[in-house]
């Protein structure tokens, strides 16, 4: 989805995280999971593909493609 | 960080929103800013206009020039917006229950005079701000607190219905189907005359509830799995057809708009 994927890696916000599981769900890759509070986590990064799925479908803003920190 | 939509479209203050976990109302809402972004629009010539209920919470997040008016009524007051701002992209946010019950009046006759109005229904089959009364699009034989025993009405489709009106811009898809609600908003708010994307959303906390249908997951995955595109069915076998619902691009033709012929009548009056 975005021009310069290379650069690009997979934010979470949890404070915003309502865990639906949407994302988890509907990942190409199944890279997400839950944690202990139930919101969504990376859990193998190196296999996400940074398609931006979780991004289009999070209702919560939540998840979401940016830059590397 | 934050998520770059929310940076440049929305009003960051008022997050997190406060539809319920799974709503599918947060995939449409950032649906139109995406086709917004992708148009490039000066956010000050953008007005949202919603009526009442949940998904008329929307423009209260959206950083545009935005209404949030009553209940039924988005049409009739986008409507005045429009006719005094003919430039203004005017986009109206509305519900099933908004939309096609106490609003029916107000979307037949926008369509029918083609104006330039952009309207995206958030249809989740229920009234959900007033916890789950049924609403002209529940399914037959569904339940809702007003209908304990299930719907005995037919529900309406409510792209056919504004096609039948006179839209002349008019396309259906889901919160699953998001790729294809970009393009069909994008295409929505470009179009000239009135436009209608019925965007099927889901209700986990009342219609879902009620009506038995599982996890936010379980119902994502029925949208996936029951809408066809209506092309791609023409050609499907009756036995594939069966129990499906047909989504995509239903009509998209030019027809005069109406406040350009509203300031044909004022011109010709000065000469
Ligand atoms: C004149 C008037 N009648 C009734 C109501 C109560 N009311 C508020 S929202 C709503 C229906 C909401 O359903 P819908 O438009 O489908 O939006 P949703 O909450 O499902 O997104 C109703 C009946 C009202 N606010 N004003
Ligand atoms: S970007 Fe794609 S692969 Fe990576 S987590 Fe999101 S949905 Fe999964
Ligand atoms: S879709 Fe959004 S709100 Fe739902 S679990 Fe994923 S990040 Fe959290
Ligand atoms: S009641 Fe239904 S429509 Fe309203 S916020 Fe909750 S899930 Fe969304
Ligand atoms: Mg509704």
């Amino acid at each position: 989805m975005a021009d310069n994927r290379e650069n690009l890696t997979i934010h979470i916000k949890e404070d915003w995280c309502k865990g639906c599981g949407i994302c988890i769900a509907f990942c190409p890759k199944q890279v997400l999971g839950f944690n202990e509070n139930g919101k969504v986590t990376m859990l193998d990064r190196e296999n996400c593909i940074k398609c931006g799925m979780c991004q289009l479908r999070c209702p919560d803003f939540a998840i979401f493609l940016g830059g590397k920190e | 960080m934050n998520h770059p939509l929310v940076e440049n479209y929305f009003r960051i203050d008022k997050f997190p929103h406060i539809w319920c976990p799974g709503c599918g109302h947060g995939i449409i809402m950032a649906s139109i800013a995406r086709a917004i972004e992708k148009l490039g629009l000066d956010k000050d010539k953008v007005c949202v206009v919603s009526g009442i209920g949940c998904s008329s919470r929307a423009p209260g997040y959206m950083d545009f020039n935005t209404l949030h008016t009553t209940h039924g009524r988005a049409l009739a007051f986008a409507t005045g917006v429009k006719l005094a701002n003919p430039e203004l992209e005017v986009i109206v946010i509305s519900g099933d229950g908004d939309l096609s019950a106490i609003g029916g009046n107000h979307l037949i006759h926008a369509a029918r005079r083609n104006i330039g109005l952009t309207t995206i229904c958030f249809n989740n089959n229920i009234y959900g701000m007033t916890g789950g009364q049924y609403s002209p699009t529940t399914p037959t034989h569904d339940k809702g607190t007003t209908a304990p025993y299930g719907n005995i009405d037919k529900p309406f489709d409510i792209t056919q219905l504004a096609i039948g009106a006179g839209a002349t811009y008019a396309a259906k898809t889901t919160v699953y189907h998001v790729n294809q609600m970009d393009k069909f908003i994008e295409s929505a708010i470009k179009h000239k005359g009135f436009s209608l994307v019925e965007a099927i959303s889901i209700c986990p906390t009342y219609y879902g509830r009620k009506n038995k249908k599982g996890s936010v997951v379980d119902m994502m995955t029925f949208l996936k799995d029951s809408f066809v595109d209506h092309k791609v069915a023409e050609k499907l076998p009756a036995e594939k057809k069966e129990g499906k619902f047909l989504m995509g691009e239903f009509i998209n033709k030019i027809e005069p708009e109406y406040t350009e012929l509203y300031d044909g009548i004022i011109e010709s009056l000065k000469k």
